[in-house]
């Protein structure tokens, strides 16, 4: 029999009403997980064991009176440490935030509590969501279960090796510009970022207002369709939040390929990305083509310069967010002779060197004289690939490529050249850019045994499109099962 | 004169709407420390601002009374800064496309009106409050910095005049005339005294009959029309001064010591010139489509101007009608007069004199006296049926804003009702002249000085109730 904590959301669920399963018996299995496999893989910062299994006998009282709230009641998630959860220490991987508990919920914490989901605890990310690998946490980098030589990707790299590890059966992340897709993508997982605007941001630590969404990281489409589904819609807290209904993630899951238009971006899929994806790539592109996709070959000339426009955009946006860590009000505070000084020691010290990178880099940026040249022009090639996006969709229903140029990479192989760790976003910050819903699905492994992903992009709202070619691609693809942890299976 | 002074002010107004501007938080001024505060105006990890409508609809209005355009859409940005007071270290402002824009308000300086270009109007948030806990009480010596943010967030207009102001008696007028505005929208309640309305005034001086605007400087910390109108003179002068000598003008921001007249230098902030303003990725741009901007401008009330104007037509001279039409209390004390049939002239005189004066004094807002409209016609009919001289009608007055009753009971309690009755006043007369007949054998024989002194016996008879003019007339009967 399968370990409970291996199962799928769907799975899981259909246990819990057949009455095969607790969501305590759920819980438990997590946090077994977890007890084996956080010495080494590090995914949490927090593990919120007695809020967990309170939710879970919740949930488990509701079920057994046959008045379950949904299909995610009594699940266990994981939640990104950027998440505001009411009463439980948040910190986004910074120094500056250690020990800081908010007094409030976020709203997709807050919808995912009403849903009946249980979290397990808060996991590890690039502080501020400033990364590509996890590694850039002041508590400490997470490994790739798959291999724990390996990165799990970044920023969401804490909750995909959750999920990945079997110490969540879900989890969420934000991505701003690939921050959930890449990690799923390297650890063998589905990872959704919704068309800007349909899932609050209100209490998401902002990385980059413009650009942020969180999303799911699950196993199966499936599952990340019921996510998406449980925390998208409007929120009056979130003034950017899209005021109409949310497309549906599930509805035409089934539907399969045939006679949808399936655009290849070919400045995505060829230069600077690894042979093996590649391959893997190509090998998706044809089963498509044979289950009855039209294949086009598009060109965006635009998103060759989409990466130079995101490291003006989001580090000048970021500079402005990162400003009300200051050690007045909350966090951490160091002394100074005077407020000023006190402002900046504190700042000095509670900031790692990526996230003082990317805020000197946007305050610059923005500075008088410079506005123009690096800021405006940023915007300007922004609008530039949202034109150029809305015409590739008049001519096809989904765009592809793949997810990350490469599979996981060895800890430490790019801590020391910022631009090399940057070029891990190249297929996905055009997304983000634009608005526009993306995903990653997995299709394989590598020679050394690590995943491989798919990206699916669709225009604004096309989720359900979005969904059903990604699910369709997930039935066309071998199963790349679970990693096997030693510590685990000894 | 030499140099001609070139002016333009700023001016901040907090708008007394329910709520914040960006959160629901309460706006009220009088509540304990930090008790009206949320994740939003704190500035709490993850919170967002969404934007409160009542205070777009009433920037509109600010911008419609100085006949501004009002922008379809308008952006917010974002202004950066550090200041412990400010929760997020940037203030949500606007830049380059305020809500309203290209305005003017006619002010008039010794019955000469001007028009003074408004450049714009735009929203924003205020910031906390920080007291500086120390010896003196500023910043520089503090031992400790107490911060209260039930202000921040409040929202705020900042109105920016062109530099068409040309002397301090004029920056004057236009905040005066600008506060007025403001207080008759009833958007904010624009008490200087409680910072609610903010002035900062840019002032240069330039060669008079040249074109080329001077060096500015930014003098703030006017906490009264006067203190406004004296920092500008003093920093026209000052200026002078240092021209005059050769010598140059620093750009600076300057503060106004009403202690001792004079401005100081701020200590600069560095780097504080350069905002580095970005478009707010938190908020959409704000939308006023023509027709909301037209259910706006359906509401706004009469303003201070045209009612000034209207007043005038019933026959009240411009001075009394511009303070009668400025104030909500006296507009509203003037009309109830009018309906109760006071002559309009006597009752604005009434009530922009000795009211105004009394209001003052006691420190006791006129809409709060026990004075009614029917009060003022009362007091208007007796003083026209000469039943009270102006002295008596002045002493009547004072009883009745003391709330001791309407005008004529107070008159006849104490005892002030002229004495119209001839035939009582002739043989007043007739008793003081049989008591004096040496004194008024002198005065019939052409000793005329003596007139005084049997007025002011009859005075004395009378308990100074007699009109002294028919005394007079009733003195010189006699002498025939
Ligand atoms: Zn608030």
């Amino acid at each position: 029999m399968t370990n409970p904590a291996d199962l799928t959301l769907v799975e899981a669920a259909t246990a819990l009403k057949a009455g095969d399963q607790t969501s305590v018996a759920l819980t438990e299995a997590v946090l077994t997980r977890a007890s084996l496999t956080e010495a080494a893989v590090h995914a949490y910062l927090t593990i919120d064991r007695s809020g967990a299994l309170a939710a879970a006998e919740a949930a488990d009282r509701r079920i057994s009176k046959g008045r379950s709230i949904g299909p995610l009641d009594g699940l266990p998630i994981a939640l990104k440490d950027n998440m505001m959860t009411r009463g439980v220490e948040t910190t986004a991987s910074s120094k500056i935030l250690a020990g800081y508990i908010p007094p409030y919920d976020g709203t997709v914490v807050a919808r995912l509590r009403e849903a009946g989901a249980v979290f397990v605890g808060k996991t590890n990310l690039d502080e501020f969501a400033m990364g590509s690998s996890t590694e850039n946490s002041a508590f400490g980098p997470t490994r790739n279960p798959w291999n724990l030589d390996t990165v799990p990707g970044g920023s969401s790299g804490g909750s995909a090796a959750a999920v990945a590890a079997g110490s969540a059966l879900a989890g969420l992340g934000s991505d701003t510009g690939g921050s959930i897709r890449q990690p799923a993508a390297l650890c063998g997982l589905v990872g959704m970022k919704p068309t800007y605007g349909l899932v609050s941001r209100y209490g998401l630590i902002a990385f980059a207002s413009s650009l942020d969404q969180i999303g799911p990281l699950t196993h199966t489409v499936e599952d990340a369709a019921i996510v998406y589904e449980a925390i998208a819609g409007h929120d009056p807290l979130d003034a950017t939040s899209f005021p109409g209904p949310a497309p549906s993630g599930t509805e035409r899951l089934g539907e399969g390929v045939s006679g949808l238009r399936v655009g290849i971006v070919n400045e995505l899929s060829g230069e600077g990305i690894d042979d093996e994806v590649l391959a893997a790539f190509r090998t998706t592109v044809q089963r498509l083509a044979s289950a009855g996709a039209e294949i086009v070959e598009l060109s965006l000339p635009s998103t060759a310069t989409a990466l130079s426009a995101y490291y003006l955009i989001a580090p000048a946006e970021c500079s402005a967010n990162l400003a009300r860590f200051d050690g007045v009000r909350y966090g951490l505070r160091v002394d100074g002779g005077t407020v000023d000084e006190m402002m900046s020691r504190t700042r000095a010290d509670g900031f790692g060197p990526e996230v003082i990178r990317r805020i000197l880099l946007g305050t610059y940026a923005l500075s008088a004289g410079y506005y123009d040249a690096f800021y405006g022009q940023a915007q300007r090639v922004r609008t530039l690939i949202i034109q150029e996006f809305a015409r590739a969709y008049e001519q096809v229903d989904v765009l592809v490529s793949p997810t990350a140029p490469a599979p996981a990479f060895e800890l430490g192989a790019k801590t020391q050249d910022p631009l090399s760790m940057y070029m891990q976003d190249i297929c996905t910050i055009p997304s983000n850019l634009s608005g526009h819903p993306a995903m990653s699905v997995p299709v394989g492994l590598s020679a050394t045994g690590l995943p491989i992903g798919f990206q699916v992009m669709a225009p604004a709202l096309g989720e359900t499109v979005m969904f059903q070619v990604a699910a369709a691609i997930e039935n066309l693809s071998d199963d790349i099962g679970r990693p096997v942890l030693e510590v685990v299976a000894s | 004169m030499k140099w001609e002074p070139v002016i333009g002010i700023e001016v901040h107004v907090e708008l007394e709407t329910q709520s914040k501007m960006f959160c629901g938080c309460a706006v009220d001024f009088e509540a304990e420390p930090n008790t009206n505060v949320c994740p939003t105006c704190l500035g709490l990890p993850g919170a967002l601002p969404v934007p409160n409508r009542k205070a777009i609809e009433w920037i509109t209005k600010i911008g419609l009374a100085f006949n501004c355009s009002i922008s379809e859409r308008s952006q917010f940005h974002r202004k950066n800064y550090f200041y412990s007071d400010q929760p997020k270290n940037y203030q949500i402002s606007q830049f380059d496309v305020p809500v309203c824009h290209d305005g003017w308000i006619d002010v008039t300086v010794d019955g000469e009106t001007s028009r003074i270009r408004v450049n714009r109007a735009h929203m924003e948030e205020d910031t906390g409050k920080s007291i500086h806990v120390g010896e003196s009480g500023r910043i520089h010596s503090a031992t400790e910095t107490l911060l209260n943010f039930n202000r921040a967030g409040v929202p705020l207009v900042e109105i920016v005049s062109e530099a068409d102001i040309r002397s301090a008696a004029q920056a004057r007028a236009y905040a005066q005339t600008l506060r007025t505005v403001v207080a008759a929208l009833g958007v904010s309640d624009a008490k200087l005294e409680e910072g609610s309305i903010r002035f900062d005034a840019n002032v240069s001086i330039r060669p008079t009959g040249t074109e080329a605007f001077g060096t500015k400087v930014e003098v703030k910390n006017m906490n009264s029309f006067r203190s406004l109108e004296r920092a500008v003179d003093f920093e026209i002068l000052r200026q002078a001064d240092i021209l005059d000598q050769g010598g140059t003008i620093d750009q600076e921001t300057r503060h106004w010591d009403e202690g001792e007249g004079v401005t100081h230098s701020m200590r600069s902030k560095e780097g504080s010139s350069d905002y580095r303003y970005f478009p707010e990725p938190d908020l959409l741009p704000i939308e006023v489509t023509d027709e909301w901007r037209n259910e706006i401008a359906a509401t706004l009330p009469e303003l201070p101007a045209a009612r000034a104007a209207r007043y005038m037509g019933l026959g009240v001279d411009a001075d009394s009608a511009t303070s009668l039409a400025g104030s909500d209390a006296l507009t509203a004390m003037f009309q109830s007069s009018l309906a109760a049939g006071a002559p309009a002239q006597v009752a604005a005189n009434w009530l922009t004199g000795e009211v105004t004066a009394w209001s003052r004094r006691a420190a006791i807002d006129i809409a709060d006296s026990a004075l009614t409209g029917a009060h003022v016609a009362q007091l208007a009919g007796m003083v026209a049926a000469n039943l009270l001289s102006s002295t008596a009608a002045k002493e009547v007055l004072g009883y009745v804003l003391a709330g001791e009753g309407d005008p004529e009971t107070v008159a006849a309690a104490h005892d002030l009702v002229q004495i119209n009755d001839s035939g009582a006043l002739e043989s007043a007369v007739d008793q003081v002249i049989g008591e004096n007949e040496d004194q008024f054998a002198r005065l019939a024989g052409g000793e005329d000085k003596l007139i005084g002194f049997f007025v002011g016996q009859v005075m004395r008879v009378t308990g100074g109730k007699a009109d002294p003019r028919a005394v007079t007339d009733i003195i010189r009967s006699r002498i025939g």
